[in-house]
């Protein structure tokens, strides 16, 4: 991810973040990434509900979508999963 | 009380006690420990009797007052603590928060040995151990100097050139038990000099580009301070702290005019306090009460005609080293007294701060370094004499600093 660093003249002073939170893309720092099978998905939702990150999006009805800017890949929702639909892929 | 100047029989905590209220502080937060206890003592009569309006946070440890003043300065708030040795011990962890969070927290340190074992007396190895910490130190003479670095320090450390925590250190018992005339402000006269606590405006970015906000919390505009950095701005945060101590200089020498013109007391040029230097050989340096002891002695040797002087450091940080450079090059010796100890290195802290900032002169004098006083033990004239006197007779640097212990036994 090419990211484009201030120098510490043009940032603000007392650790204050200068970005808005959704422009920190924490998904840099994954290793695994969560990759969910749409055969084997039953659409429970339990995958959108225990992501602590907010990062898989589900409409209600269809295949949850995980957004990979922000999912640090921990591996909650593949744990969860209760028809193993979800596999760790290593970046 | 204080509707104009006086001068009262009061001891050091006292001073401090004056000074922090006469600077109307927010808030006060601190723990009890000896010898500073007087200070919030007298704090919280100011409160009850109605001379301060200041919330009293009691909190259960040292860890927990700096804490407390520390979300209290985030917050906009005047916010005051004092401690010694083990108290700011516990402090550690938060004074290093308070610094790197711009937080212009003024603390008061009445400088104590640090425990094993348990001594309540003074040496300043509890300050000195907070050097590199990224607080502004300010060592004191007497119980005047405290009250006057006191309301100083609140106006340096506030200055939006600057934003730093400052200590105001006062050697225990020496200064923070002994009764002096101390002469005070009218309160008038002090709040004006101190004013009220200005609060930056910083920009951050939001949905429509960018805004201006307050550099505090503020949930009207709501901003976090020190949130996570990596090796990505940690770096850079740290930079703009080392480029805040630099600009203090400036601030702190204002500040110390300003005050010197308002009050007409002024300490050397606010950073380092020469005594008959001007054709001295042989110069000693060092901080703290014991200075006052060493112009006696010059005296006395001069009476002798002796060429000594002294030279005192009033602020060690930011460490004057450019002073140093200017006032002590051309002696032919200098001789540093530290009052903690650093273990396991060549000398005490100033010493190694003097020492350094010397060697790139090319006439640069020889530096002995005298480590003394820990836990309280005295300095009398006879001992510093003797100080003055070898240093006086050194000629040349040796290739392995000479450190003794003047006044341990054998």
């Amino acid at each position: 991810m090419a990211v484009e660093l201030r120098g510490w003249r043009e940032i603000p002073v007392a650790g204050v973040p200068f970005k808005r939170a959704v422009e920190y893309k924490t998904g840099d720092w994954r290793v695994f990434k969560p990759v969910i099978n749409g055969e084997k998905c039953v659409k429970c939702g339990l995958c959108w509900m225990f992501c602590p990150d907010m990062a898989i999006s589900w409409d209600g009805e269809g295949v949850p979508e995980v957004d990979y800017d922000f999912c640090k890949g921990c591996g909650i929702c593949a744990n969860e999963c209760p028809v193993h639909a979800i596999e760790m892929v290593r970046e | 009380m204080g509707m104009q100047r006086s001068v009262l029989a009061i001891n050091g905590d006292e001073a401090v006690a004056w000074a922090a209220r006469q600077a109307q502080v927010d808030v006060v937060s601190a723990f009890p420990i000896t010898p500073q206890t007087i200070i919030v003592e007298r704090l919280a009569e100011f409160i009850h009797d109605g001379e301060l309006d200041a919330e009293m946070i009691r909190v259960e440890s040292e860890h927990s007052a700096l804490s407390a003043a520390w979300g209290a300065s985030l917050a906009g708030a005047r916010a005051f603590t004092a401690t010694a040795a083990n108290g700011l011990a516990l402090m550690w962890e938060i004074l290093y928060i308070v610094a790197s969070t711009r937080a212009p927290v003024v603390m008061a340190v009445v400088n104590r040995a640090l425990s094993a074992p348990i001594n309540i007396h003074c040496d300043h190895s509890d300050s000195m151990g907070a050097r590199d910490s990224g607080w502004i130190q300010i060592y004191g003479e007497d119980a005047q100097e405290a009250y006057d670095n006191t309301l100083q320090a609140f106006r340096i450390g506030e200055d939006e050139r600057v934003l730093l925590p400052v200590m105001v250190t006062l050697d225990g018992f020496l200064i923070s038990h002994t009764l002096q005339n101390v002469e005070i402000l009218s309160d008038e006269e002090a709040y004006s000099f101190v004013g009220v606590r200005k609060i930056p405006r910083i920009k951050i970015p939001d949905i429509y580009g960018e805004k201006e906000v307050p550099l505090m919390l503020n949930p009207k505009y709501p901003i976090s301070f020190g949130p996570l950095d990596l090796f990505d701005y940690y770096f850079e945060h740290k930079m703009q702290q080392i480029e805040a101590m630099e600009r203090s200089f400036q601030v702190i020498e204002e500040v110390h005019r300003e005050y010197a013109e308002l009050s007409g007391r002024s300490y050397g040029d606010g950073f380092l306090v020469p005594y008959r230097i001007e054709d001295a050989d042989a110069v000693v340096v060092g901080l703290g009460s014991t200075m006052g002891t060493a112009r006696t002695v010059v005296d006395e040797l001069r009476e002798e005609g002796k060429r000594v002087g002294c030279v005192r450091v009033r602020v060690f940080r930011p460490f004057p080293a450019h002073r140093i450079r200017k006032t002590l090059s051309g002696f032919s010796a200098v001789g540093v007294l530290d009052r903690s100890a650093s273990f396991g290195a060549e000398g005490g802290p100033l010493f190694h701060e003097v020492r350094s900032a010397l060697y790139g002169l090319k006439d640069r004098p020889p530096v002995r370094g005298y480590i003394y006083g820990l836990g309280g033990r005295d300095m009398p004239p006879k001992l510093l004499k003797k100080i003055f006197l070898e240093v006086l007779e050194t000629r040349e640097e040796p290739e392995r600093p000479s450190i003794s212990y003047p006044g341990v036994r054998e």
